[in-house]
């Protein structure tokens, strides 16, 4: 029982994790109908800006942790959704009309050179996270072991998927968004400037993938640079279990899939865990391809 | 020429445009083709004595990796199935190639043909359950696909895969008594293989399957009501291209000597995918020059070492949005991509 609850718990931490680059993956496409394979690097870069914001700074000294970790993660968000505006004008804009492969390869070209970007500038190596932003406290609540950090990300994720969904549900923004996700000329014609949503979306999903990065970086004191490739394809599992372009899907997607890698490495085997988790995707989609909270559509083939 | 009236110059364009040229101009332009290729020929059987064996050997991956787009190009571009997990076969392909050797002593040439087989049979049996996922459910199920078996083959079932190290072939090919592991002789191997496979292909393309594929992959739902038998043809073409990918498999054990999970990872998937789609997708010469721009430029770029990635990867965006139809794109293809993206 206490394997069970410390599993769930660390579960639930990194699934929190995984739902907020989720969340980037299907806004994008929802918007777009694109895989947007470079989120992930997008994801990595985050955790590497708080890192060096972490390191190079006075902040530690003059700041509380609490606040220090706030702005790190605030600069960290500001930076990436730089960049991810800059991917959408270079690397997608000039694509939106041409076939669909395209837009992947290019993606995935934008996720090479990223990746090799990152490994130039912080070097191949695994650089470690500095412990101070959050003090190690852990509580035992019944022989059950609960750190802050866990807490934190916990209550961190939720903040930031609470907001957005209140932005993407609740205001005339959000409206907007909704209504290019279903038709970009009908929506085009009721006055919305697609190409603005559009780099509003390159600027939430990556913004929101930095926050992850950074606390991800925070939980597991270690970052390198190919994990964006790692983590971002089971945030993309993640995405596409909830039902890809389904927002609410994204998040209980992102925690599902957390818990049972999580119970997974717990129960059956560390070594087999990311296997477990496609094998799961796999089964999934066999029975339910479009996602546990996707509706099924009538698609034009 | 006198002054004529739009409609009649049109009218006379038409009649000029069916009216065949002169004999002696078709006859040299229909020997340009031919020409050309009877020059890379001769330019390729040259080749080896012609460069350094580092060069050669570069050919060989080249013309390994060539194999592998075509393997590739019968499933995404003939039938236009999203698939990145095709290293999976290509290392089942390897595995087999290396466990068989070491268990039965299997020699190398009869392995070509059973390693194709098992390949082809896991692509059946893999395929089977989500060969009706579409586009972009397809690409996600194949990657994790790719993923499980990558995991598999690192945690070393049965001690049969070697687990990270991977597993050493102590075997080479060998001709009347000669030994193939010479870099200039592999070459001609690979090339061999690469010329026959081309040749079996441009064939298939022009049959009543490789028709029916290009049916499916431009309209599913028409290529349903003319008869065509579309899941078949899927399954088909997915065996196929994976039969093909585990023979190749067993060229790659051969000249690698040792097959680890590092040869198999999501990247190499990616850049499988990327020579089809960066060739020309359904284009056999279009993977040709597609494998040379992954495999041969890279090794040009040597000299930038750590900076080469970065110009890989930039070049692929900037190849997408300059040339999105593919550096060599097949004549049959051009129709999909002058239409508006698929929603």
């Amino acid at each position: 029982m206490t394997l069970f609850v410390e599993q769930l718990a660390n579960g639930l931490t990194v699934g929190a994790v995984y739902a907020l680059v989720a969340l980037g993956y299907t806004m994008v496409y929802g918007v777009m109908k694109l895989i947007n394979f470079a989120h992930g690097e997008l994801f990595m870069l985050g955790a590497y800006l708080g890192f060096t914001v972490l390191v190079s700074t006075a902040l530690g000294g003059a700041l509380p942790a609490g606040a220090a970790l706030l702005v790190i993660i605030l600069l960290a968000m500001g930076g990436v959704a730089l960049l991810g505006l800059t991917v959408e004008r270079v690397a997608y804009r000039p694509l939106q009309r041409a076939n669909r492969l395209t837009a992947v390869v290019s993606a995935l070209g934008v996720s090479i050179f990223l990746q090799n970007s990152a490994m130039l500038l912080w070097g191949p190596r695994y650089r470690a996270y500095p412990g101070w932003a959050v003090p190690d406290v852990r509580w035992s609540v019944a022989g059950v072991h609960v750190g802050l950090m866990q807490v934190l990300i916990l209550a961190v994720a939720l903040v930031l998927m609470l907001g957005l969904y209140y932005v993407i549900q609740r205001t005339f923004l959000g409206a907007a968004i909704r209504a290019t996700a279903i038709d970009h000329d009908t929506a085009r014609l009721m006055g919305i400037n697609v190409d603005r949503i559009i780099q509003l979306i390159f600027v939430i999903g990556p913004a929101l993938g930095a926050a992850a990065g950074v606390l991800l970086g925070l939980y597991y004191r270690q970052i390198h640079f190919t994990m964006g490739w790692s983590y971002g394809l089971k945030a993309f599992t993640a995405a596409i279990m909830g039902g890809i372009g389904n927002i609410p899907g994204a998040m209980v997607g992102g925690l599902l899939l957390g818990t049972l890698e999580m119970l997974g490495a717990g129960y059956l085997s560390a070594a087999w865990k990311d296997a477990f988790v496609f094998a799961i995707l796999i089964l999934l989609l066999i029975v339910r391809p479009t996602g546990l909270l996707g509706e099924r559509v009538a698609e034009k083939v | 020429m006198a002054r004529t009236a739009p409609r009649e110059r049109l009218a006379q364009e038409e009649t000029v445009g069916v009216r065949p040229p002169r004999p002696s101009t078709a006859r040299a332009r229909g020997l340009i083709g031919p020409a050309l290729t009877l020059g890379a020929v001769v330019l390729g059987v040259a080749a080896p004595w012609l460069v350094s064996d580092y060069w050669v050997d570069v050919a060989v991956f080249w013309g390994i990796y060539a194999l592998l787009g075509l393997s590739l190009n019968l499933i995404v571009g003939e039938v236009g199935l999203f698939n990145m997990g095709h290293t999976a076969f290509f290392a089942i392909g390897a595995y087999a190639t290396v466990i068989l050797n070491q268990a039965w002593g299997l020699s190398l040439w009869l392995l070509i043909p059973v390693a194709g087989f098992l390949a082809a049979a896991a692509g059946y049996g893999l395929s089977r359950p989500i060969i009706h996922l579409r586009g972009d459910y397809l690409l996600i199920a194949t990657i994790g696909l790719n993923e499980i078996l990558r995991v598999a083959l690192l945690n070393n079932p049965r001690g049969l895969t070697g687990g990270p190290n991977g597993v050493i072939l102590l075997d080479q090919f060998r001709l009347f008594g000669y030994g193939l592991d010479r870099p200039e002789r592999f070459y001609y191997l690979v090339w061999g293989a690469v010329g026959l496979v081309v040749w079996g292909l441009l064939r298939l393309q022009r049959s009543r399957i490789g028709r029916a594929w290009n049916c499916v992959r431009e309209d599913e739902v028409a290529a349903e009501a003319m008869g065509i038998d579309v899941r078949q043809a899927k399954l088909l073409a997915f065996v196929l291209g994976a039969g093909l990918a585990g023979a190749a498999g067993t060229l790659f054990a051969a000249k690698m000597v040792v097959v680890s999970p590092d040869s198999f990872t999501f990247m190499e998937a990616v850049i499988l995918f990327a020579i089809v789609i960066l060739g020309g997708m359904g284009s056999i010469p279009g993977v040709l020059v597609g494998s040379a721009a992954m495999m041969v430029l890279p090794e040009l770029l040597r000299n930038f070492a750590q900076y080469r990635m970065l110009f890989f990867g930039a070049a692929m965006v900037v190849m997408m949005i300059f040339r999105p139809q593919g550096l060599w794109p097949s004549r049959r293809w051009k129709a999909q991509l002058a239409g508006e993206r698929e929603p």
